[in-house]
């Protein structure tokens, strides 16, 4: 994987299990018939009788989940993000979370990029309901690269986790020699008058944004966010001082997500100014990724207007 | 397989143990559930004294049965038989839903020794069990599941999920009760959302059924050995049982699912339980 490739990090996900398999002999994949789009199918042919196919039953395949782990497993569990962080709520919470159980829940078509299938199917919520939860782990990772290490270090990782993955093709914006830590914000590039905090897609599109930007002589931290929790408060609350202007970005609502996650941590230790880029508090709608982006103010361009907004506040 | 008479008559004294745990903890705590408590008795005791292959001493001993209370709120009866069993001091029983207690409301696995799982939310414990019998069978061991759910408990459409599971993965390890005591919170269990003909329903589902008096220790050891000894499919036994059993103003009682007696109430489900074993 090079710079600039396209790749969903579904794809990287199914092929991260794959290789996966032979090291962790206790890895163990579920899915609700949707394996061919979360990418779990590829696992599912290689090594089938550690593969199980829960039908439309996204409830039982958590339960189910919460059993495996039980007896030992390391069960990840794939399904849409809106049914498994959604329709699942209340399983993720009281029989794996409440009860510390090993399971890793990988949500793929999170968010407007899941685009034609339309609001119905396009978790802009789930960040929010699985980051509430006591005890759960939540990782967004940004593209290809950051989501086959994410896999590998949550397999290694004894506790209940939420994995954030997206359905569109993305571009690797991690060097080869990236190396993905649980908890731990990368940067993405320096900068001192302002931090644009970005998770998933959105970190792309914050560097696009601090490009444009350093043409104006803006200089813009950049931060990949990829575990929203445990947050990297000390990430945020340096950015806070050394910078004293924040602007997040997600691909979820602007209630309870990243931007609610920073604010909640530069709010009671060193307030600064904050804008949010994300869903303004709507559901999504069908069309093509590109086009909701930009109905929904995911582009560039918006992170720009943002930072601009938030320096006349400074 | 019969069961001799001298074993019924231990787990017989057993079950009264239990039932004056039962009694006493929840009017100790003065809330929980004494009603489903009660009408589990049975399974429970022949389950945890002649059925199930476990240590008290070594809870997570990995060749042990797995036992899984669906129906969380039945909590008393589960922890009079781990203290009955010795997983820990029976004094525990004093602090029942107590500030700090190891004995929380609902069963909570991170606070008690011998709880395999924490539930509470009805309808999701059998999906569990099933997690925990399919690890079982991918590893070939020999350890079996056994579950333990509500009549009113399988309205949860979760259930059903799980239950599907159950037969297309021919869970032969794993046999389920149902405490099938005729009544939820709402009342009769027929009338709050129409629920009869529940065996028929689990065979529709694929498992192997049986229909016995959930009072007849006897009935539920020869009917437990029956389902494991069925091959290829899961085992679901439906327990006809009296909501309250053993105290006379509980028994069949909608009213006493979720009340603990008070000081006298006490005193007199205790005076009643020993009649009972007495004559
Ligand atoms: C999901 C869920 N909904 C509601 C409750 C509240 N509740 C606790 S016990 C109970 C009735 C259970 O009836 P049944 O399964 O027949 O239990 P039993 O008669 O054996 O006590 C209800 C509704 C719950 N614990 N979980
Ligand atoms: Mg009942």
């Amino acid at each position: 994987m090079a710079k600039g490739d396209m790749i969903a990090t579904r794809e990287a996900y199914g092929k991260a299990l794959v290789s996966l398999a032979e090291e962790y002999k206790d890895l163990v994949v579920l899915d609700a018939d949707l394996s061919g789009s979360t990418k779990t199918a590829a696992f599912a042919e290689k090594y089938p009788e550690r593969f199980f196919e829960m039908g439309i039953a996204e409830q039982d395949m958590l339960g189910t989940a919460a059993g495996l782990a039980a007896a030992g497993k390391k069960p990840f569990a794939s399904t849409f993000a809106i049914f498994a962080s959604g329709r699942a709520w209340e399983q993720v919470r009281n029989s794996i979370a409440y009860a510390q159980f090993n399971v890793k829940i990988a949500a793929t078509h999170a968010g407007v990029t899941v685009g034609e299938d339309g609001a119905s199917h396009q978790a802009i919520e789930d960040i929010a309901l699985m980051r509430v939860i006591p005890g759960m782990t939540v990782v967004i990772p940004a593209d290809a690269v950051e989501t086959e290490q994410a896999v590998k270090a949550l397999l290694e990782y004894d506790g209940p986790a939420y994995l954030r993955l997206g359905r569109s093709k993305v571009p690797v914006v991690m060097d080869d020699d990236y190396q993905f830590q649980l908890g731990k914000a990368a940067t993405m590039r320096e900068g001192d008058a302002v931090t644009i905090i970005a998770c998933g897609i959105m970190v792309d599109a914050a560097l696009t944004a601090a490009e444009e930007l350093a043409g104006e002589g803006i200089s813009a931290r950049v931060l990949n966010m990829s575990t929203i929790k445990p947050l990297d408060e000390e990430a945020v609350l340096k950015a806070a001082k050394e910078t004293r202007a924040i602007v997040t970005c997600e691909e979820h609502s602007i209630i309870g997500g990243l931007g609610s996650a920073v604010a909640e941590c530069v709010v009671k230790s060193y307030p600064v100014p904050m804008r949010f880029v994300g869903v303004k508090d709507r559901f999504g709608q069908s069309g093509s990724p590109a086009e909701l982006v930009k109905e929904y103010g995911l582009t560039a361009g918006d992170i720009v207007r943002a930072v601009k907004e938030v320096l006349a506040a400074k | 397989m019969e069961v001799d008479e001298k074993t019924i008559a231990v787990l017989e004294e057993k079950a009264w143990h239990l039932r004056e745990k039962i009694i006493r903890m929840i009017g100790a705590a003065g809330s929980g559930h004494p009603g489903g408590s009660l009408s589990a008795v049975e399974i429970v005791t022949a389950l945890y004294f002649h059925l199930m292959n476990h240590d008290p001493k070594n809870p997570d001993w990995p060749e042990r049965d797995r036992f899984v209370l669906c129906k969380g709120h039945a909590a008393p009866v589960l922890y009079a038989a781990l203290a009955e069993a010795g997983y820990f001091d029976p004094s525990e029983l004093d602090g029942l839903r107590k500030f700090g207690s190891i004995l929380q409301g609902h069963p909570d696995r991170k606070k008690t020794p011998g709880v395999e799982v924490s539930t509470g939310s009805l309808g999701q414990g059998l999906s569990i069990a099933n997690g925990i019998a399919l690890a079982g069978k991918l590893d070939g061991s020999d350890w079996r599941v056994f579950a333990l759910l509500g009549d009113g408990e399988i309205q949860e459409g979760q259930v059903w999920e799980a239950a599907m599971t159950a037969a297309h993965r021919s869970l032969d390890n794993l046999v389920a009760y149902v405490d099938n005591n005729n009544l939820q919170i709402d009342g009769d269990i027929r009338n709050v959302k129409g629920l009869d003909n529940i065996p028929a329903r689990w065979e529709a589902f694929g498992w192997h059924v049986q229909e016995i008096d959930g009072h007849d220790l006897a009935a539920i050891i020869e009917a437990t050995e029956k389902a494991l000894a069925t091959k290829g499919k899961p085992s679901v036994i439906v327990c006809r049982t009296v909501k309250g059993k053993g105290v006379s103003f509980m028994e069949n009682q909608a009213g006493w699912h979720g009340k603990a007696p008070n000081k006298e109430q006490v005193a007199e489900a205790l005076k009643q339980l020993a009649q009972r074993r007495d004559g």
